[in-house]
């Protein structure tokens, strides 16, 4: 019987851990899609995700209005700070350099914290979980229907992501920036626009993530630094600039937490995913699936 | 050329020396050598943050764990086990070091955001080992009992005596860093900061310097958190979070970190908005930090060091 | 010690240089006789600059023994090659334009007049006295390279030809006995190639053996006493500017790679 319960034990471990690790993931692939097209690390990344939670919270517990509009409208705004960030915090910058963006956008994420203190306060939010909260038991564990809720928009922004870059004339022209922003720009793109639609998607997918996330595990307005360091995490164990390695990286560097807190001591919970960001930093820097030409040519 | 002339140390020094009899006279600032102490504890930091960020060209986001080692190496010797404190000022330096050693050989050979987050990580761990270790640490809640200094018997326990004690440290530190900028190793810094291939080139051990000025830092933040320790007689995590190493970024950001001066001068600044100009924003004192933050980024990117060349500048068109 | 001029300083035994996929220098062997300037002269991507990266330690070399006085040097770290005696400047110019002329030139000086952390914080007696060494050794190559005059200036407000001559100087500060030089001509005007080249020829006059990259055929021929060919990473032809000025092979190297051009218009 006590074996019974250990394993179900590692199984709710492991289901948790993916949970999280798909907001990590969606942290990660913001973190890539504006890397990609711009070589900057928005370290303002985790502010999208405690924002998306507590517009959420204000609009469809304060205000009111149903799910179905409160969602697309929290995005939207989401959209716009990240927008703001991009025209105020990084286009201003007229010499920019690595350390120069690494401040402006910790300034940036220090402005949001601290702003998001002041309308919502220190105390944690809570949301109504979107399908209800009767639990799932599946081989012992207990599983939260907002699980697969946050499971499934990360599959459904994968989804859209490919589409979006693969098929469609904007996506193609942001892959196109990616790759050479300079002769991107001799055939006609305009690079600025395309690096503020890069800011606009991760917010979007960072307040995507925000929203799904706290209901389960509410929402405060400091979340935001350590849940970027771990996106950052998962970005480099994938390998930065890969978006498969995203994914990867994210649901990984969640099992790992989730069972290190589990089976360890608790109260180390965030080193375990700081732990496994300085193990890929120092052996392996160009992690799981990027290619370490990459890792050097690019300018870190 | 780099000359870093004396007047200005005389001159500051001076200042120094008479502040605490000029702050009785004036009406209103009586409190201010009790910041000044904090100012002088800083400027230990950003004195040697700013070597390694201005000059060597290396970021740390981690500086609050050094501070952190050297306060809680002291309060654990001093309080826990009646250890002379100047003995244990020493140990919390060389514990310092060690780690810097230890972290810094891994972590230098990476540039950029991977050499910044690694550095972030490190001093959140830190942190959060200062917070779970709570038999050695006292935890969240602090430690104290942490005695005062003394030195042949002579106590350092009044606010000017102390003053005193920070500041003849503060300028140690600051005339051997400046000794070191003018001389064959701050070249080398520089160098590296400038083009490491080419240092290289030159038979520059880049690796090895790089780990020097990071554990020199590293030894500086220790003496400060030591001294931070024997001031308060309390000391509790929370001062040794990621905030404050992001702090110490406006510091010497602020201020202008090409330049020793500006680690002067931002830390005196940030100590006055901490303690004096910002109250009436109470907690919310964050939102104007970032935006301090930002405006000299986009706007002074050399910091307030800065302005007189930039005047200079402007003048000559 | 035996100092004949036919004594090799440097020897380069099958070299192979590979990137990934990409092999830059395959099969690579020559000497470089102390004392002499040789050029390296191809086409472009013949992997020169790869080569003075090989042999200055940036990389080591996939296969292969360098040999530098009698030292195998293929593994070493670049400072410690350095250090033996080998110094380089570099195609894209890489002053430390944070600095001075003067302490450009200063930070040459640095394997050779040392000092101590700890007794430069405390400004100890003998570190004036080294400051004031490093300063006259500067201030004398500045004035051997001509550029004297404007030692207190920033590094990066002199013009091209200065910069790449200030590259040199801070170059010789290190006391080589060989000095790898890539393409010092490049982007130089007439005037300046001829100092140029006229201070390659001193810096031979004072026994500093020079290896050197450059596509600028005049200057090539005009100063170097042995030169090597390398096309696709490997060496083609050697000897003197005659024999390789009419080696057919060298030839068509040349006139094959402008055919490549013409191809694409």
């Amino acid at each position: 019987m006590e074996e019974f319960t250990f394993t179900s034990q590692l199984f709710q471990y492991l289901i948790t851990g993916l949970t999280v690790g798909s907001i990590y993931a969606m942290v990660a692939i913001g973190f890539n899609i504006i890397y990609n097209v711009t070589e900057i690390i928005n370290l303002a990344q985790g502010e999208f995700v405690m924002l998306g939670g507590l517009i959420m919270v204000f609009l469809h517990v304060a205000a009111g209005l149903p799910l179905l509009l409160a969602f697309p409208l929290t995005v939207i705004l989401v959209t716009l700070v990240g927008m703001l960030l991009d025209r105020l915090a990084i286009r201003p910058i007229r010499q920019p350099s690595v350390l120069t963006l690494i401040i402006a956008t910790i300034a940036a994420s220090i402005i949001i914290k601290g702003i998001a203190m002041f309308i919502w306060g220190k105390d944690p939010f809570d949301l109504p979980a979107f399908s209800g909260r009767v639990p799932i038991h599946f081989m012992g564990a207990v599983i939260q229907p907002q699980y697969f809720w946050v499971g499934g928009f990360l599959v459904a922004t994968v989804i859209l992501l490919t589409f979006f870059f693969e098929k469609t004339i904007t996506g193609k022209a942001m892959s196109a920036c990616a790759d050479n922003p300079d002769a991107a720009s001799l055939v006609g793109i305009n690079v600025k626009h395309m690096i503020l639609l890069s800011f606009a998607l991760s917010a979007a997918i960072g307040a995507v993530a925000g929203i799904t996330v706290t209901p389960i595990s509410l929402m405060e307005y400091d979340r935001g630094a350590m849940l970027a360091i771990k996106g950052f995490g998962a970005v480099v164990l994938g390998g930065l600039g890969s978006f498969p390695g995203a994914i990867l990286g994210g649901l990984i560097m969640g099992t790992i937490e989730s069972f290190g807190a589990g089976l360890v001591h608790s109260g180390y919970k965030d080193a375990f995913a700081l732990i496994v960001l300085l193990a890929v930093l120092f052996l392996k820097p160009s992690g799981l699936l990027g290619s370490i030409e990459i890792s050097k040519i690019k300018k870190f | 050329m780099l000359r870093i002339r004396t007047f200005p140390i005389v001159t500051f020094a001076l200042f120094i020396i008479l502040f605490p009899w000029v702050a009785r006279i004036i009406p209103g600032i009586g409190h201010y050598p009790d910041l000044m102490i904090f100012a002088g504890i800083y400027c230990l930091m950003t004195i040697g943050l700013s070597l390694l960020m201005g000059y060597a060209g290396q970021i740390s986001l981690g500086q609050a764990a050094f501070f952190g080692i050297g306060a809680y190496v002291s309060g654990i010797l001093t309080a826990t086990y009646g250890l002379n404190p100047w003995l244990g000022m020493v140990i919390g330096m060389i514990v310092a070091a060690l780690v810097a050693v230890i972290v810094g050989v891994p972590s230098l050979k990476l540039h950029g955001h991977y050499l910044a987050m690694a550095t972030l990580a490190f001093g959140i761990i830190v942190f959060i080992i200062f917070n779970e270790e709570v038999e050695l640490t006292g935890g969240p809640d602090g430690m104290t009992g942490i005695p005062v200094l003394s030195l042949f018997g002579f106590a350092f326990d009044s606010l000017e005596k102390y003053y005193y004690l920070v500041w003849v440290f503060v300028f140690a530190a600051f005339i051997f860093t400046i000794n070191l900028i003018q001389s064959r190793s701050g070249r080398a810094l520089r160098a590296i900061h400038a083009s490491q291939a080419a240092s290289n080139a030159m038979g520059i051990n880049v690796p090895r310097f790089k780990i020097m000025v990071f554990v020199y830092s590293a030894i500086l933040a220790a003496l400060a958190g030591s001294l931070y320790a024997h001031y308060l007689n309390f000391i509790n995590p929370t001062t040794f979070d990621l905030f404050f190493s992001i702090k110490l970024l406006i510091m010497i950001a602020l201020g202008g970190m090409h330049e020793i001066w500006g680690a002067i001068i931002g830390a005196f600044l940030v100590t006055f908005l901490s303690f004096e100009w910002l109250h009436f924003f109470e907690e919310f004192e964050v939102i104007v930090y970032g935006f301090i933050l930002l405006v000299v980024t986009i706007f002074l990117p050399h910091g307030l060091v800065g302005i007189p060349h930039i005047i200079k500048d402007w003048l000559r068109r | 010690m035996n100092e004949l001029r036919t004594e090799n300083i440097l020897e380069v035994e099958d070299v192979m240089m590979a990137f990934g996929g990409l092999t830059a220098l395959i099969n690579l062997n020559f000497q470089v006789e102390s004392g002499i300037i040789k050029a390296i002269i191809g086409p472009n991507g013949a992997g020169k600059t790869t080569l003075f990266n090989v042999i200055t330690g940036t990389f080591p070399p996939t296969e292969g023994a360098i040999r530098f006085k009698s030292h195998l040097i293929q593994n070493l770290k670049a400072h410690e090659i350095s250090r033996l005696g080998i110094s380089r400047t570099f195609q894209t110019v890489e002053l430390f334009t944070n600095m001075t002329v003067l302490e450009n030139v200063m930070v040459g000086c640095h394997t050779r007049i040392k000092s101590a952390f700890i007794a430069e914080g405390l400004r100890l007696p003998q570190i004036k006295k080294k400051e004031a060494q490093m300063r006259d050794r500067a201030m004398e190559i500045l004035k051997f390279i001509g550029l004297d005059d404007k030692y207190s200036e920033s590094a990066d407000s002199l013009p091209l030809g200065e910069r790449k001559i200030l590259e040199i100087g801070r170059a010789l500060a290190t006391e080589p006995e060989l000095i790898c030089l890539d393409e010092p001509a490049a982007g130089l005007n007439e005037t300046e190639t001829r100092a140029a080249a006229d201070l390659i020829r001193r810096i031979k006059e004072r026994g500093i053996t020079v290896l050197l990259v450059e596509h600028d055929m005049k200057v090539v021929m005009d100063i170097s006493d042995h030169i090597m060919v390398l096309n696709y990473g490997e060496k083609i032809a050697e000897g003197s500017p005659a024999e390789v000025q009419n080696d057919s092979r060298v030839i068509e190297a040349y006139l094959g790679s402008e055919e490549e051009n013409h191809a694409s218009d």
